[in-house]
């Protein structure tokens, strides 16, 4: 009998050593043990934002006569009303572009990961293609954003010392208290470094799909790594889109 | 097995693409969309107030199921690995409990304090 074959008998010596009593690989157990911690971070900045909106007034007027003011938190769906190339209000169009754009190439992900499964080769490297496709747009659109939220509108913002502040910065912005802008940079910032990270990891096992490494060493166990990484990207932008953008 | 003597014989064999597998994918990710779309629907037709957003709460943790639970495939992983990640993550009920009671607290000093 060897080590690996654990009776009924033996099951309380199962955390004894020689099996896996997750049934999962040392490297995809500390991949979800990281991703836990890196769920706490995000969990910290979201609830911060929170704490941040209870200790603001609320805006109370009606939706449609808003107007963003340093004296109450605003409205979202009225701050991010921008769509490229079209010169129109469109609140929120732009933010559920790119949240599509993140869920497809979750599933594009997962379909590598299938691939993976069945040593398709050719399979697997189309889907990551596309995955990492799907992560540079995801990049460019928050590029974009962040671009037409830091220019800000061509009003700005009048206080009433007569002061006009135009655009966001870390210390000001014309959207509302400061700490609205803070909060979007670091927020929307630390999700996009995730993705950037994302990319650059799905780029690198791509390659070594690409060369036969895991052909050689005889599964694709690595491309199911990066895509646990990949979907809590996409799962760390679900809560931001409800929490930032909707609420 | 004629198959066998060849000497560039591939070292694994590709399966062929499992259709069901990949349809219950594409189901998954048309789920997420339409959830999506719905929030996004109600974020215009619906009024702003608590009501909308425990809805919103309660699609986005939809979504957050279908992802750990398919996406990520936690829901086949052994019993004892699901709750090792689920576990801890209820530490973050606490948190949004005291910070949010805390922002509300702090809201009504500078109220007081005449800080607006």
């Amino acid at each position: 009998m060897s080590t690996i074959t654990v009776s009924e008998k033996d099951q309380k010596n199962i955390w004894g050593g020689g099996v896996e009593p997750m049934k999962a690989s040392y490297g995809k157990l500390m991949m979800w043990f990281f991703l836990l911690s890196d769920a706490f971070t995000f969990s910290g900045f979201l609830v911060a934002y929170g704490m941040s909106r209870f200790a603001f007034p609320a805006y109370t007027g009606s939706v449609k006569d808003f107007v963003p003011s340093l004296e109450y938190w605003p409205i979202p769906e009225k701050i991010f009303t921008h769509i490229p190339f079209f010169h129109v209000e469109a609140p929120l169009v732009f933010v559920g572009i790119m949240t599509f754009i993140l869920i497809m190439s979750s599933v594009t992900m997962v379909l590598a990961v299938e691939a993976g499964h069945r040593m398709d080769k050719a399979d697997v490297q189309k889907w990551m293609l596309w995955t990492i496709f799907g992560g540079w747009a995801f990049i460019g659109c928050q590029a974009w954003e962040w671009t037409v939220f830091i220019q800000g509108t061509p009003e700005g913002l009048k206080l009433a010392s007569g002061e006009v502040i135009k655009g966001a910065s870390l210390t000001m912005n014309e959207y509302g208290p400061k700490l609205f802008a803070d909060f979007f940079f670091f927020i929307t910032g630390f999700h996009g470094t995730h993705v950037l990270s994302g990319i650059i990891m799905n780029m690198i096992v791509f390659y070594n799909v690409c060369i036969g490494t895991y052909e050689r060493i005889g599964h694709y166990e690595m491309v199911e790594k990066v895509g646990l990484y990949w979907h809590f990207v996409d799962l760390v932008w679900v809560f931001v889109f409800t929490f930032f953008y909707l609420v | 097995m004629a198959h066998g003597l060849h000497d560039h014989a591939p070292a694994h064999k590709v399966l062929p693409r499992d259709k069901a597998k990949i349809l219950k994918i594409w189901k998954t990710a048309l789920l997420l969309a339409v959830v999506t779309a719905i929030e996004f629907l109600l974020a215009f037709t619906m009024e702003r107030g608590s009501l909308l957003f425990a809805v919103f709460i309660g699609l986005t943790l939809v979504k957050a199921f279908y992802i750990v639970a398919d996406f990520m495939h936690l829901k086949y992983e052994t019993k004892v690995l699901v709750w090792s990640i689920i576990l801890p993550t209820m530490f973050v009920i606490w948190l949004i409990v005291a910070l949010l009671a805390e922002g509300d607290a702090i809201f009504k000093i500078r109220s007081l304090w005449g800080w607006f």
